[in-house]
């Protein structure tokens, strides 16, 4: 991977909220590794390098997607880790995350190292496994965690489904202690959201679909939550969506609480409305919510209660979105349209441009305890180039995915990922 | 302004979508076409050559009767299929029967099916008119529109009226459309049942919620029961069928709150003893047979008004 050539990004505006820098400058990349910043325009590209001139476009610290859905091994018709890796270079992500619920489930040091292999050889981002909480994900008996940090897991998760057992959820925050897997909480109480399709509420109603209340994520919030505090742990709660979930999030962390909190790119672009006619590309669990939850979400992010954005890309064939709405698989992809949704919240000056690096790149590095997140000198070169003023339409026929289960089909962006590069490599450019 | 209407729907799918001009134009036509059941020759020409096919996923007895009755006094060819002999049990999607169905050229698909929203699927994938026969719990439309006719015809209006539903109104496609339908027609509908089967937002459709029954059903012209379905005993939504009778049952001491010429309804089929003592089911005030009978004309007018709103 090291053996790439020099690269010179010049003119550049470089934010980088790890080490507290918003300016412009120029940045050389040699080896793979950050070997010097300065000045704009102050460095000169040693021989046989590349020098691309960035007019005064964002270079970043390489985005990190905490939570994705690569789909192999199992159902490789959806996505790939190869197709789902590239598509994460599309978006400017130059690590993702990727959730166990996979077939077979990862929850054993074989799928993670076949993961990781697969990685290695067809991927164009770093792929970080995120293991089981429980055998099988089925809530019952603890995974192996001592084994799937040894093969390379960084976390774990029953992702995709709730631990509905209470001392199960007590065990893994316990014993994830002795092989710091940090314990991601997929927050659901199951009883109170079975069956349902969209959030409760007037519009489920009047649709005649089964709702899935705000409580059912905030109650099971609350019980991880104590649960850590008690156990003295650290823990992550994965895409909240409510108000509820905002404050409980906010209260646990003024208590002293180790928890971090991701949020999802829909939860704050969309709300329940845009399931319209039964659109099955709204469809999601937790499901899009009210107006006043997209409110407090968009608060927790600029207030910092919630640390990381990060997108549940989770891709379905026409075969599971295609039907009935009752009928239809859970989820939508999120790699590539997370740039320009994030920074339509810039633009509404409810980030400023280094806190919307820290929630997609600083936090997710930190909170995974992963390389990256920054732009120091003599780290690994893990960089992302954002042209903010770049527009374009979101078409399925450009959608790099294998997927594409969005619901932001046909929407004008401004701003995308223009260049990004992993280990020194550029893995995708538009410019 | 009356001849400058025009009935422009090529679907119904929904109360929703129907404006009050609407369905005051679908009454007026259904009342018209009434009189064709009471001839001794029960039927006209007007859908001669039509083809009409009843795609039922779920289970249905009177609606699929009335629908295909209604067709077959329209003169159009019927056809039935139902979940038991579709391809929909080998794995077919909806999208795909859709597909098929389009290359054999019908004009009108009449659709019940368990899934809310699926008439929406298939009317965007079919090359058809659909009728929305029920689906899920979002909408009944034609059972909503014999309802308004029945009411119609025995109060000579609907505009001021005090409409009481009493029972599951979470479950039920009917109390969806009827809410919704009544109150585009300017009556005040009020709900009342156990707090467990009364859903998220259902103000927002225009319903006042009582939790006293009895505040419900006070001085109401209409008041209707819904049924109480016994199979979904998994979500803890009533201690039993007994209490559920006990106090929210229609009763002769209950009917006494509301006006003297109120009139009694149900949607079929009724659990005896559970939604409705036997004396009120059978009683003068009860007109259930008039809605059966008012369903065939109704499904005529919609036959009518979407087949014949090109040719117009």
């Amino acid at each position: 991977m090291n053996s790439s050539p020099a690269l010179l990004l010049q003119n550049a505006r470089i934010i980088d909220p790890a080490n507290n820098i918003d300016e412009p400058g120029d940045l050389l990349i040699v080896g793979g590794t950050i070997s010097q910043k300065g000045k704009a325009l102050s460095i000169s590209c040693p021989d046989n390098g590349l020098t691309i001139d960035l007019q005064g476009k964002w270079l970043v610290p390489g985005l990190i997607d905490m939570h994705v859905h690569l789909r192999e091994p199992g159902e490789e018709y959806k996505e790939t880790i190869a197709s789902g890796t590239k598509s994460a270079a599309a978006g400017g992500f130059t690590a993702v995350a990727c959730m166990p619920n996979t077939n077979p489930v990862n929850d054993n040091q074989s799928v993670t190292s076949l993961i990781l292999t697969k990685a290695a050889a067809e991927g164009s981002a770093r792929v970080y496994p995120v293991g089981a909480i429980s055998k099988n994900s089925k809530g019952t008996e603890l995974a192996e965690y001592g084994e799937l940090k040894k093969a390379g897991a960084v976390a774990v998760s029953d992702d995709g489904r709730p631990v509905e057992n209470s001392q199960l959820m007590r065990r893994a925050l316990e014993y994830s202690g002795n092989h710091n897997l940090l314990v991601i909480s997929h927050s659901e109480e199951a009883s109170l959201s079975e069956n349902g399709v969209m959030n409760e509420g007037a519009l489920s109603t009047r649709l005649g679909l089964r709702g899935v209340p705000t409580v059912a994520e905030s109650i099971m919030i609350y019980r991880d939550l104590a649960l850590a505090k008690y156990v003295e742990r650290p823990i992550h709660i994965a895409h909240i969506s409510t108000r509820e979930s905002v404050d409980l999030v906010r209260w646990a962390k003024s208590k002293g609480c180790k928890v971090t909190a991701e949020t999802a790119p829909h939860y704050f672009s969309l709300t329940e409305e845009a399931v319209g006619i039964y659109n099955t590309r709204a469809k999601m669990n937790p499901p899009l919510r009210s107006a006043d939850d997209l409110a407090a979400i968009r608060e927790g992010l600029r207030d910092g209660t919630i640390d990381a954005i990060a997108t549940d890309h989770a891709p379905h064939s026409a075969m599971e979105k295609d039907v009935e709405f009752d009928q239809a698989a859970n989820g939508i992809i999120g790699l590539e349209t997370a740039v320009p949704l994030t920074l339509a919240l810039v633009r509404e000056n409810i980030l400023s441009p280094s806190r919307m690096i820290e929630l997609l790149s600083t936090q997710p590095a930190r909170i995974l305890g992963v390389t990256g997140g920054s732009l120091a000198e003599g780290y690994t070169a893990d960089i992302t180039v954002i042209d903010p003023e770049k527009t374009f339409v979101y078409r399925e026929e450009d959608i790099v995915s294998k997927s594409s289960n969005s619901p932001f089909l046909g929407w004008e962006f401004t701003g995308k990922a223009v260049l990004t590069i992993v280990g020194g490599k550029i893995t995708y450019r538009d410019l | 302004m009356e001849s400058e209407y025009r009935f422009q729907h090529r679907h119904i799918l929904g109360i929703e979508e129907l404006s009050a001009n609407d369905i005051g134009f679908i009454l007026d036509t259904a009342e018209s076409f009434k009189e064709i059941s009471q001839r001794p020759i029960k039927k006209v020409p007007t859908l001669r050559g039509k083809t009409v096919i009843h795609l039922f996923f779920e289970p249905s007895t009177r609606t699929r009767l009335s629908f295909e009755i209604a067709a077959k006094r329209m003169s159009a060819d019927t056809f039935n299929i139902s979940a038991s002999t579709s391809s929909a049990r080998k794995g077919e999607t909806l999208i795909d029967t859709a597909k098929n169905l389009t290359s054999m050229n019908p004009d009108i698909i009449v659709i019940r099916h368990s899934s809310s929203g699926s008439p929406h699927l298939l009317a965007q994938h079919i090359n058809a008119s659909v009728i929305n026969a029920g689906d899920g719990t979002h909408e009944h439309p034609s059972q909503s529109l014999l309802d308004m006719m029945t009411v119609r015809e025995k109060k000579g209006k609907i505009d001021g009226l005090k409409i009481a539903i009493i029972g599951d109104i979470s479950h039920s496609r009917v109390a969806h459309s009827n809410i919704i339908g009544f109150t585009k027609m300017g009556a005040q509908v009020h709900v009342s049942g156990p707090a467990t089967l009364i859903p998220a937002g259902i103000k927002q459709l225009g319903a006042i919620v009582c939790h006293r029954v009895e505040d419900a059903v006070a001085d109401a012209d209409v008041v209707m029961a819904l049924r109480i379905q016994k199979e979904r005993q998994l979500d803890p939504l009533l201690p039993s069928l007994r209490e559920y009778a006990t106090f929210f049952g229609i009763n002769r001491t209950l009917l006494k709150l509301a006006k003297p010429d109120a009139i009694i309804m149900h949607p079929g089929p009724i659990n005896r003893g559970v939604e409705m003592t036997f004396d009120v089911a059978d009683g003068e005030q009860s007109v259930i047979m008039d809605q059966v009978t008012n369903g065939v004309a109704v499904r005529m007018a919609l036959l009518y008004l979407i087949m014949g709103r090109e040719e117009r």
